[in-house]
């Protein structure tokens, strides 16, 4: 942020370049009109690569107890997966509420202070008060496992993509994709590969939680002082004691951070796990969603919600004092500290025996439910009955006036139109390598046979990213400018983006109907929170010096922010921008769920229905090489790639 | 040096133990009902999608657990991927089977890992359904042959102009899209994507009085809540949907089965026995599916709740030994 952008009009400063951008926006008018509806690719639910797709499947189906592949690769992962999950599972039940609570409770006072351990031990006596203990240790364990697996593989290749260029190169457009796809989409493959249950959940969780696992280490290797590696290398390290005496402990803290995100990520990921029979707090969430009882999946919800919340201010606040103990020095309070881990651990030792050995600490004590359901479901009720007629006008007039009409463009346009035009902006915005590679994503689009869903599911976004956009530059420029405001709204972000998205999704629909809007909703809802920290924090980094000198000159409030505040903030905004479109794009496929149809729907016919297997998985691939191309033509107004953007600002 | 030394031995003896572990192949079958084969074994009970299947099984399993001492586990799973756990062992049972004679074929006669177990004595409707102040206010809106000219009245913002039929989820059988295209109606087929999103939309019809055509089906407890109507589309007549393109009449009425692995058959013991015996009618299961969702009931409750009200009922399905 030490550059200073200049002049946000500058682009349209000589008239021919004016002159030129009129011409080309006239030039694609007239060739729309000039051949509306021809070229089109409209839909067709046999087409070949589904067809393909599903020989791919049968013969996976057939081979499973016979090829080799299977008998000592795919099943032996499957296993071994298993015997991890068991245990792991089988530890934490065995040793009871109040073993694990006060292994937590012990744990968080040792690495992150008395505040955190409070809260952990609060935290985990809210899982067992809503009534879900056993859900909420499954949906841990099952976390556990995938983050250990994800941090056994993802910080060696981490540490490999901080040392070698090259390897990172190779390695980021791999990570790119398993970010972009849907997580409903790698269901089915999963289901295919490592069946149902709690292994293949755990193996779908790996893939959506290792990138920032990678990105992460790789960041914190790269940020290791350059002279720090230079002396090192000249007093005769190898590379291995360079990396073990210098490299890793410098990066210790941003690997913690690696630690923190992988976790949110994993978290985010095991509720709809439950879709191919993964134990845990989706289940609850899932179950209570089909008989339409939203104050039951709150609930769950809620317990996602706070074990997101202790395990991020554990991981938060232990890399927090990794830094404050570097800087200490170790000397003055080690006798302190020994005592602290010594009476944590009898303490924690006490309470895991009491739980194993007792039916009180094993067993929750019901005497203590509480539950939101009954509130909750009043609240929705009256909601759904009152605010039915104003949701509904505005669902109406946005679809009349916006969806349909931006729809209609895109669908009855040539495709080679549309081709055309993401190339041209690709190319003003980013330049000609990214616009390349956006027009190569979108002409696979209309290869894969998805064209007309594409372009359907693309119009969604687009409505969806410019609402998030508005929504988040307002709501980040008010916290910006008044921290009370901001201390407020924190906690509504972090409950908007860990509450899985199935909770709010019933009032949505009683409100906005079976609708793209209900999805435009729920995707808003899930984007906003980033885009608003964006904005917020841009706002905060314009130095104090230059608003003051801004309010001495006289400027007023409003002159402030569109002169001086936004303008400097520019770079984060355009980043915010990137953010919010790839992550909209990310509840696409939820919004199949309710209406919304297009890709989503197609992902998720293709996970329940056996011939819709090819068309569900292509479909998955389409909203990949979607968010590839809208993120490589968003990227150059970013500045920054969005790789690195994903390290940076995830959760 | 020495550390290092120690950890590539532990590395190269994980790695052999690895290889070793390989080398004997690792197939996908797990016990399926092999491990019902006891007194106290486990069945796994496949859960579907919607509340009336969970009726059946809450009870099933109810009665499994407590009066057989069995252990159920319950496996939250669609329709066809319920099918592919016979094959892997994951699934033991499903409980109640709508049709499905694609995959009949697949799965019974072909790779033979399932078999028929006989009825539910449930009868299964599928059709559309209108909200019964429709009915009543337009009379001949129940006649398919009236409903373009009442196409108007649903249009939404998602029918592109035409009215909309709005279809579930995409797991639940539907012909709508061929019926609607060989009968000629000026309708457009709208997914709301889940059953959930469905009841929604129908409760909002019914109170708000929000005209509505849908897709739906009996036995469900929603009919005991609200009144929806269902439109006479031309009369089933067997044979009349055997072209999926073609079909142009009613869904025929479904006599819900009851489907199991062919291992549990074959090992599942009394277990086996009671899933075999289960009949009961639409009413009981509606009682079981209304006390699990209006009045919010878990399901263990809501079996509870049925079976102290009925042993009559299920007193003939506990096997004699």
């Amino acid at each position: 942020m030490s550059a200073v952008p200049v002049a946000v009009g500058r682009r349209f400063a000589w008239p021919w370049q004016r002159v030129a951008a009129a011409a080309t926006v006239l030039g694609v008018a007239v060739l729309y009109l000039a051949f509306r509806g021809q070229y089109v690719l409209p839909h067709d639910d046999d087409a070949g690569v589904f067809r393909a797709l599903n020989t791919v499947r049968d013969w996976v189906d057939d081979n499973r107890n016979s090829s080799p592949v299977f008998l000592f690769f795919v099943n032996q992962i499957r296993l071994g997966v298993a015997v991890l999950f068991d245990t792991l599972q089988a530890v934490l039940q065995g040793i009871g509420w109040l073993g694990v609570t006060g292994a937590v409770g012990a744990l968080a006072l040792v690495l992150a202070g008395w505040r955190t351990a409070l809260l952990a031990v609060a935290g985990f006596l809210a899982f067992g008060i809503l009534g879900l203990w056993e859900e909420s240790i499954d949906t841990l364990a099952l976390t556990l496992t995938a983050v250990l697996l994800s941090l056994a593989i993802g910080v060696p290749l981490g540490i490999l993509a901080g040392r070698s260029a090259r390897f990172r190169r190779l390695i980021t457009p791999v990570l790119d994709v398993m970010q972009i796809m849907p997580t409903f989409a790698y269901l089915a493959p999963m289901a295919l590969f490592f069946l149902i249950g709690a292994p293949a959940a755990a193996i779908a969780t790996l893939i959506y939680a290792i990138p920032p696992a990678i990105r992460i280490t790789a960041l914190g290797i790269r940020e290791v002082p350059h002279a720090s590696v230079e002396a090192a290398t000249s007093m005769g390290s190898t590379r291995w004691q360079l990396l073990r005496k210098v490299q890793l402990p410098m990066a210790k803290r941003t690997i913690v951070l690696a630690v923190n995100q992988t976790i949110m990520m994993a978290l985010a990921m095991v509720v709809i796990t439950a879709l191919i029979d993964a134990p845990g707090l989706g289940e609850p969430i899932i179950q209570a969603l089909e008989r339409v009882n939203v104050g039951g999946a709150f609930d769950a919800g809620l317990a996602i919600v706070i074990m997101a919340i202790v395990l991020d201010r554990l991981t938060v606040r232990a890399s927090q004092r990794v830094d404050t103990r570097n800087q200490e020095g170790r000397s003055s309070s080690v006798t302190r500290r020994r005592a602290l881990v010594l009476g944590a651990t009898a303490g924690a030792g006490l309470a895991i025996a009491a739980g194993a050995a007792t039916p009180q600490g094993r067993d929750f004590p019901e005497s203590w439910f509480f539950s939101f359901a009954q509130p909750v479901n009043t609240v929705v009720d009256w909601v759904e009955t009152n605010l039915f007629a104003v949701t509904d006008a505005v669902k109406n007039a946005l679809t009349a006036w916006l969806l349909n009409p931006m729809q209609h463009l895109l669908t009855t346009a040539p495709w080679w139109l549309v081709v055309a035009v993401v190339f041209g902006l690709g190319l003003r915005v980013s330049g000609l390598g990214p616009a390349l590679t956006a027009a190569a994503c979108l002409t696979a689009v209309a290869a894969l046979g998805l064209w007309q869903h594409g372009m359907e599911t693309l119009t969604t976004v687009l409505v969806a990213a410019a609402i998030t956009l508005a929504v988040g530059i307002v709501l980040g420029v008010v916290a910006g400018r008044s921290s009370r405001y901001a201390a407020v709204q924190r906690p509504f972000l972090d409950a908007a983006q860990t509450m899985p998205s199935f909770v709010y999704l019933l009032p949505a629909v009683a409100l906005f109907g079976a609708t793209r809007f209900t999805a435009i909703v729920a995707s808003v809802i899930y984007a906003a929170p980033p885009v608003i920290r964006l904005v917020e924090e841009g706002i905060r980094g314009v130095p104090p010096t230059v608003v003051e000198a801004a309010t001495a000159a006289g400027s007023t409030k409003g002159q402030l922010l569109w002169k001086v505040q936004l303008p400097m903030a520019r770079h984060a905004l355009l980043l915010a921008a990137n953010q919010g479109i790839i992550m909209v794009l990310a509840m696409v496929v939820v919004g199949g769920l309710v209406g919304a149809g297009a890709l989503g729907y197609d992902v998720v016919a293709g996970f329940a229905q056996r011939e819709d297997f090819g068309k569900g998985l292509a479909a998955g691939i389409a909203i990949v090489l979607l968010g590839v191309m809208l993120d490589r033509i968003t990227q150059g107004a970013g500045g920054r790639s969005a790789a690195e953007q994903a390290a940076r600002h995830t959760g | 040096m020495k550390g290092s030394t120690r950890a590539r031995v532990v590395a190269g003896m994980a790695a052999l133990g690895l290889l070793l572990a390989a080398c004997s192949g690792a197939k996908t079958e797990t016990g399926g009902g092999g491990s019902a084969g006891g007194a106290k074994g486990t069945v796994k009970i496949a859960i579907n999608p919607w509340v009336g299947y969970e009726a059946n099984a809450a009870v099933v399993g109810y009665l499994l657990e407590k009066e057989l001492g069995y252990k159920v586990e319950n496996k939250n799973l669609k329709e066809e991927v319920s099918w592919q756990g016979f094959e892997t062992g994951e699934v033991d049972v499903i409980l109640e089977n709508w049709g499905h004679d694609d995959l009949k074929k697949k799965y019974i006669e072909e790779k033979k890992v399932a078999v028929e177990v006989g009825p539910t004595g449930n009868q299964g409707i599928i059709g559309w359904y209108v909200p019964g102040w429709m009915a009543e206010q337009y009379p001949d809106i129940t006649k398919w042959q009236s409903l373009n000219k009442y196409a108007d009245l649903f249009k939404t913002s998602e029918s592109s102009g035409k009215g909309q039929l709005l279809d579930g989820d995409p797991s639940f059988v539907t012909n709508d899209q061929a019926i609607v295209n060989n009968l000629s109606l000026k309708y457009k087929v709208v997914y709301s994507g889940g059953e959930a999103a469905s009841i929604k939309t129908a409760e909002q019809a019914a109170r708000q009085r929000k005209p509505l055509l849908f897709y739906f089906w009996e036995p469900h407890w929603i009919h005991s809540q609200e009144k929806f109507v269902k439109i006479d589309l031309p009369a089933y007549k067997t044979g009349c949907d055997a072209d999926p393109k073609k079909v142009a009449c009613d869904y025929p009425p479904y006599v819900l089965d009851k489907i199991a692995s062919k291992k549990f058959a074959d090992t599942g013991g009394k277990a086996y026995q009671l899933i075999k015996n289960f009949k009961w009618t639409n009413e009981n299961q509606n009682e079981v599916a209304n006390a699990m969702t209006n009045d919010k009931l878990p399901a263990e409750q809501a079996a509870k709740k049925w079976v102290d009200a009925h042993k009559d009922v299920w007193q003939a399905w506990i096997p004699t030994s």
